[in-house]
């Protein structure tokens, strides 16, 4: 290479150099537009100067406009700050116009001096400045987007997979091919149900060679009961859902009726605007009915705290806290809880918008509603009966025992008087109506026998009443009539009031209809509101991060502007819309998902997926997904054949090891069922919030302190102990021992092969089962004879509860 | 040592069977190992990037964020000035947590009202309320210039514990377990242990493996009735019985980490050598049957009974056995002046929780001959305000701009202070010692660089420190 051609070219950027260096010099005391001036004005102003409808016509988003001036004029004369009102503003000296940013905190000097540099070095900025899109995505409510067109050697069933291949091509990935049937089948079981399929259902799918084969099976699931339970805990944990009043007390409390009214509105596809707002505000809908109020127990989910000397306000309050941070989080995707003790720092909530959110949960009271089962009726009724009973013994025996007197008073001789106590005669001796009931009743003990029968039966109607026989109840919301006035709490301390707000919405969402008496229900139309730009998008996205192991905006409960934006915005939108335009349609969505091919590829990872995509953003492949902690227990209590298929109901006590109720603050006590109340699904399982059942907290069940809307996936040797030697798993290996022992098997290797497919779905490969019958020839050599077949198939059993394909849904 | 990501297979085979799970191998086999599929290169068996001063860290994080200021920031001027308004000069161009419109007005210095003295050779300043702590004075170094970024408890935890505020990062135990693996082959390298009322804020993600294989993620156990459940085989399970069904468990899980490259499987394979190990391990661990007296009473504990003075007794027993990075977390710390929450009977309270068996930790290991490789920790994820809070009671909010920390062992200094703060406590004067310098100066005594242990994620490479971190040399011996 010849140097001397690069001489010119040096001396050009040498000379270049130079003259940025001038530059810089010149400008040394001015401040850069873009890197200073700017962000203040974006952090400060843009909230009400800026866009299309500024205040008072000034907008700042870009410094032509701010320049140019607005309803009071120019306010910035390039050059002079001296001369430029908006610094007179921002330092509160102006004659006319309030400081600036209003009722706000003021600009330090350094921030107004940085503003006042700029301007007084010429108000320098670049000439096509454009006005930032200051709206985030999220609170622009969703339009529909038309998939994209894709090569057509790309197999796609519906939309999501147009939009989902747009972006593995720009990525240059290509989608996975389709899982295998035996390995999609038992997917679709355990995301839609959570239960695997049985050989036999096994047989029929691989059978059916129509083209619905699995769109039937789809269907099917979506209609089964069990896909309550699987949906229902989800939302469940978005409830915070448990069985006790939680801090250190921890009391058990009866809420059950709203983890049955989750499943069964889920089961019979309520529409999802009505399932939110019967949880928000059942109790408020005109004729409302029961279910309404039992779903008003979603904001009932709260700690209570019963510690002695506690300031019941104080802990009125968290609870209220709690509620507004879980229906941002819930309906929202927002952290509304940011803004509780200052404006929130980075989405546009302010305080006092966080207080008007608050006025929704501030008036209400906290009661139980009696929901009595059929039983429990009936035993009402009989006690009923017998109290009457009771009663009408007593009116008789005292009018006897009236009579008696009155007979012996008539025939009372004046010698008669005289022998009897002194206290009795003055009695006798008033007339009948002057006496008092106190001197009525001294009287009866002169007729000792009658008056201790009548005495026996009154003391018997005491003790029955107080043995009313109790009925369920369930936790519910009521609206109270009289209103609590709501005030800003300064710093979040509610013992500092600030000014009275009134219920209301944040601003930047959509707008809010109510007037100044706006309560629950006014919010769930809101929140139900086709405008509304977020509760559509946060929904379909849980739905979808469920079936793919995240969701398309991975920050789930953030959609604010510290969130993770959506991989891709568009097929958020599309499921969003679809989502509203089929009138909240869960079941739809859900087909929607599940039909797609996107859904239904293999989970298998390629080497050149594993290092281009590793968190599988562009869902090129379906993520082997360890299954919830109770769906694990689901899974093996069906391998073993003893799940217990019952819907709802009071919550049940699998067995736990001891040690683990030890040492709460008060002791609780486990009593393990028995019966079929042993083998319930994983969700029936009481949960203590204090001490929850071990194995739910072992893999990963939230604590069911605050609202959860994805579940961390641990992987950790405790586990492993679990499924090893928990006493209620190997009781479960036990009992799969037993079914596999009793399996019609032509001999060992069908044996194992039947067992396998039980637990995994898919026959073993030949390989696998070689594997395993030297393993249990191992465990339980032949020539011990027929005693070690149960160590045999114990440890067959044992085997494939562990497994990590067991508990995982590929 | 910067590691690439190569095929989760590779990376996974090697690293979950032989190196940090625990198959019992020693570095040299290991590295052998590594050489005969020609990947030796980075991930064990390097030397680490200096000579390591500190081989495990216990860590106690004071979770809810102690007051600074009631127990080693000692503030005469702050007690003098103790009801007026704060300076002018203190508030420009800062952020406070629960800051408004009405900030200015409303808050008004608060001077400590706990006695402090000088103690030990040092001449260290301590608060009346840890008695036992002033004992140890001379073996610590005093950090008061630590600053953080976020004032909210859940993501100023995180940012404490990965150095950043926003899920999906790996914790600092994820990190070094990662980085130098763990001596020890039948517990977890990364064990988290919680004492108090309830969990941190946020819960498992501040001991989350983030991107790092999860074989790195920490090991809690439990903060009520027993430590571990399950080590026992149920009955009529013989230990050869659960030797062979673990051993054909993983076989079979290796065949299908082969179907389908998940390196979720090798960690489950992991723990599953894990448990087995932990089987005969863990009942010796947690039974304090073989401590003296003398230990017990030295730490406070009561035999059987969840504290946090058990858990310092079980820090101590990990890391003899080779665990590499113990955390103890102990709620709760948050002094805000409401009920439960005062600067006085709450915190006496929760002084009195950890003080004794702090620094009984310090005289146990030193006895022990541990504490010069074991570096000790002791922080929350934050400071209070010299400011109070206007409750009916008194309390303070959450000041990320200075705070304390005690550090000891490990190669840092005895009876020393580094950075100071402001007559009123607002800010450092000197040597600042920001989370990510504190994460890089942990690194550094475990022989690690906090700008070469990085981990390749998405195309970028990650680090502990982020782009950010001094090793705070001063502190160091």
């Amino acid at each position: 290479m010849n140097w001397r051609r690069f001489l010119p070219l040096n001396a050009q950027s040498t000379a270049l150099l130079l003259v940025l260096w001038l530059i810089g010099q010149a400008s040394s005391q001015a401040s850069d537009y873009e890197t200073e001036v700017k962000p203040l004005f974006k952090t400060h102003c843009y909230r009400c100067h800026a866009g299309e409808q500024p205040k008072s016509g000034f907008r700042l988003d870009t410094a032509a406009a701010a320049i140019a001036g607005g309803d009071r004029g120019s306010l910035i004369t390039p050059g002079d700050s001296s001369q430029s009102p908006l610094i007179q503003i921002l330092q509160g000296k102006h004659a006319s116009i309030d400081q600036m940013p209003y009722r706000d905190s003021p600009l330090s000097s350094e921030q107004i001096q940085i503003i006042a540099d700029w301007i007084d070095a010429g108000a320098q900025h670049p000439i096509d400045e454009q006005a930032d899109l200051h709206i985030h995505w999220a609170f622009v409510p969703p339009t529909r987007p038309v998939p994209p067109e894709i090569e057509p050697r790309f197999r796609a069933n519906n939309p999501i997979d147009h939009f989902v291949i747009q972006r593995l091509s720009d990525a240059k990935l290509i989608p996975s091919p389709k899982a295998k049937p035996e390995v999609l089948l038992r997917r679709l079981y355990l995301d839609i149900i959570g239960i695997p399929p049985t050989p036999s259902e096994i047989d029929a799918y691989l059978a059916d060679y129509s083209i619905n084969a699995t769109e039937e099976v789809i269907d099917r699931l979506l209609n089964s009961p069990q896909f309550g339970e699987r949906w229902g805990r989800h939302w469940l944990d978005i409830a915070r859902y448990a069985d006790s009043n939680g801090y250190s007390i921890d009391s058990p409390r009866s809420i059950w009726r709203y983890r049955d009214y989750v499943i069964n509105s889920i089961n019979g596809n309520l529409p999802f605007d009505q399932f939110v707002t019967d949880q928000l505000a059942g109790d408020l809908i005109p004729n409302h009915t029961q279910d309404q109020l039992i779903a008003t127990g979603f904001h009932r989910n709260t700690q209570i705290n019963q510690e002695g000397g506690i300031d019941k306000e104080q802990f009125r309050i968290e609870s209220v806290v709690d509620r507004v941070a879980t229906t941002g989080t819930a309906f929202l995707g927002l952290t509304i809880a940011c803004a509780q003790c200052h404006d929130h720092k980075f989405d546009p909530l302010k305080q006092s918008e966080y207080y008007k959110f608050f006025a929704f949960f501030n008036n209400q009271d906290e009661p139980n509603l009696e929901t009595p089962r059929p039983t429990e009726l009936s035993a009402r009724e009989k006690h009923r009966v017998a109290l009457k009973n009771l009663e009408l013994a007593i009116k008789e025996s005292e009018s006897n025992i009236q009579q008696r007197i009155f007979d012996w008073e008539k025939y009372l001789t004046e010698t008669d008087l005289q022998e009897l106590p002194v206290s009795y005669r003055s009695i006798l001796t008033k007339p009948r109506e002057l006496r008092s009931d106190q001197e009525s009743q001294e009287l009866l003990k002169h007729f000792k026998e009658e008056n201790e029968r009548h005495q026996a039966l009154k003391k018997q109607q005491r003790d029955l009443a107080r043995k009313r026989p109790r009925v369920t109840t369930t936790m519910i919301l009521r609206e109270r009539a009289k209103k609590r006035p709501t005030h800003i709490h300064i710093k979040g301390d509610f013992t500092r009031k600030g000014d009275e707000v009134s219920a209301g919405t944040p601003s930047v969402l959509n707008r809010f209809e109510g007037d100044a008496n706006a309560n629950r229900l006014d919010l769930a139309k809101w929140l139900v509101s086709p405008e509304n730009p977020l509760l559509a998008r946060v929904t379909v996205n849980r739905i979808w991060q469920q079936y793919f192991g995240r969701g398309i905006v991975e920050t789930e409960n953030d959609f604010g502007t510290q969130g993770i934006p959506p991989s891709h915005p568009e097929l958020l939108d599309w499921l969003a819309t679809e989502f509203i335009d089929t009138d909240w349609n869960v079941k739809a969505i859900h087909k929607k998902i599940l039909m797609s091919a996107t859904y239904q590829q293999s989970s298998r990872i390629g080497t050149r997926e594993a290092k281009i995509d590793p968190a599988n953003q562009y869902f090129g492949r379906q993520s082997r997904i360890r299954l919830e902690s109770e769906i694990v227990r689901d899974v093996a209590l069906s391998n073993a054949g003893i799940l217990t298929t019952r819907i709802g109901g009071p919550s049940a006590h699998p067995p736990q090891p001891s040690g683990v109720m030890k040492l709460g603050q008060v002791q609780r006590s486990w009593k393990p069922d028995t019966g079929e109340n042993r083998y319930r699904r994983g969700i029936y399982t009481f949960f203590w919030r204090a001490t929850p059942h071990p194995a739910l907290t072992v893999f990963d069940s939230p604590d069911a302190f605050s609202t959860c809307s994805r579940r961390i996936r641990s992987n950790t040797p405790l586990q492993a102990l679990t499924l090893l030697n928990d006493p209620a798993y190997f009781e479960i290996a036990q009992l799969l021992t037993d079914r596999i022992a009793q399996l019609e098997a032509s001999g060992d290797r069908d044996r194992v092969r039947q067992a396998f497919r039980i637990c995994l779905g898919r026959f073993p490969s030949r390989f696998e089962t070689r594997q395993i019958l030297s393993a249990l020839e191992q465990a339980a050599p032949a020539q011990d004879g027929e005693a070690t077949l149960d160590r045999k198939w114990l440890f067959l059993a044992r085997l494939l509860l562990n497994l990590d394909e067991t508990i995982t849904r590929e | 040592m910067q590691i690439e990501q190569t095929s989760p297979l590779a990376r996974s085979t090697r690293r979950h069977f032989f190196s940090q799970c625990g198959l019992g191998l020693g570095s040299l086999a290991l590295g052998s190992l590594l050489k005969q599929d020609g990947q030796a290169d980075q991930e064990t068996s390097l030397p680490p990037h200096y000579p390591a001063k500190a081989k495990n860290v216990i860590y106690m994080f004071m979770a809810g964020g102690p007051s600074q200021l009631e127990l080693f920031d000692y503030k005469p001027e702050l007690v003098r000035l103790n009801g007026q308004a704060i300076p002018d000069s203190y508030l420009e161009g800062r952020r406070f947590a629960f800051m408004d419109s009405s900030f200015k007005e409303r808050s008004k210095l608060l001077g400590t009202r706990r006695e402090f003295k000088q103690y030990g050779q040092s001449g260290m300043w301590i608060s009346e309320l840890l008695p036992h702590t002033a004992k140890i004075v001379d073996e610590i170094t005093m950090v008061k210039s630590c600053a953080t970024n976020l004032f909210n408890h859940a993501p100023a935890k995180l940012f404490m514990n990965t150095g950043s505020g926003q899920f999906g990062r790996p914790s600092i135990g994820s990190w070094v377990t990662y980085g130098i693996g763990s001596e020890c082959d039948n517990l977890p390298g990364f064990v988290v242990l919680q004492s108090g009322p309830r969990g941190p804020r946020g819960g498992a993600v501040n001991w989350g493996s983030g991107f790092l294989p999860t074989t790195f993620q920490g090991v809690p156990l439990r903060g009520q009735g027993e430590p571990i459940l399950n080590l026992t085989n149920p009955e009529t399970i013989s230990n050869q019985a659960q030797r062979d069904l673990i051993d054909t468990v993983n076989q079979l899980n290796l065949n299908r980490l082969v179907e389908t490259n998940d390196p979720e499987i090798s960690t489950r394979i992991a723990a599953y050598e894990m448990a087995y190990r932990m089987q005969s391990s863990a009942p010796e661990l947690i039974d304090l049957k073989g401590e003296s007296d003398a230990t017990l009473n030295l730490y406070g504990v009561e035999k059987d009974k969840p504290s946090y003075a058990r858990n310092c007794l079980l820090a101590r027993r990990l890391v003899e056995r080779g665990v590499r990075f113990v955390q103890l977390y102990h709620t709760s710390w948050d002094s805000h002046g409401g009920p439960g929450e005062t600067l006085q009977g709450d915190f006496e309270k929760v002084c009195h929780q950890v003080d004794q068996a702090s620094a009984a930790l310090i005289i146990d290991l030193k006895e022990r001959g541990l504490l010069d490789d074991t570096l000790v920790v002791w922080g929350g994820e934050f400071g209070r305000t010299p400011m109070g809070e206007n409750r009916k009671t008194t309390g303070r909010n959450h000041h990320i701009d200075a705070f304390s920390m005690w550090f000891a062992g490990g190669g840092t200094k005895k009876g020393y202070q580094l950075g100071d703060t402001d007559e009123l406590g607002f800010s450092p004067t000197h040597h600042r010692a920001h989370v990510h310098d504190i994460h890089a100066t942990m690194l550094h005594q475990l022989g690690l660089d906090h700008e070469a242990l990085t981990f390749r994620f998405q195309g970028r490479d990650f680090r502990l420190t982020d782009v950010h971190g001094n090793v705070l040399h001063d502190m160091l011996i």
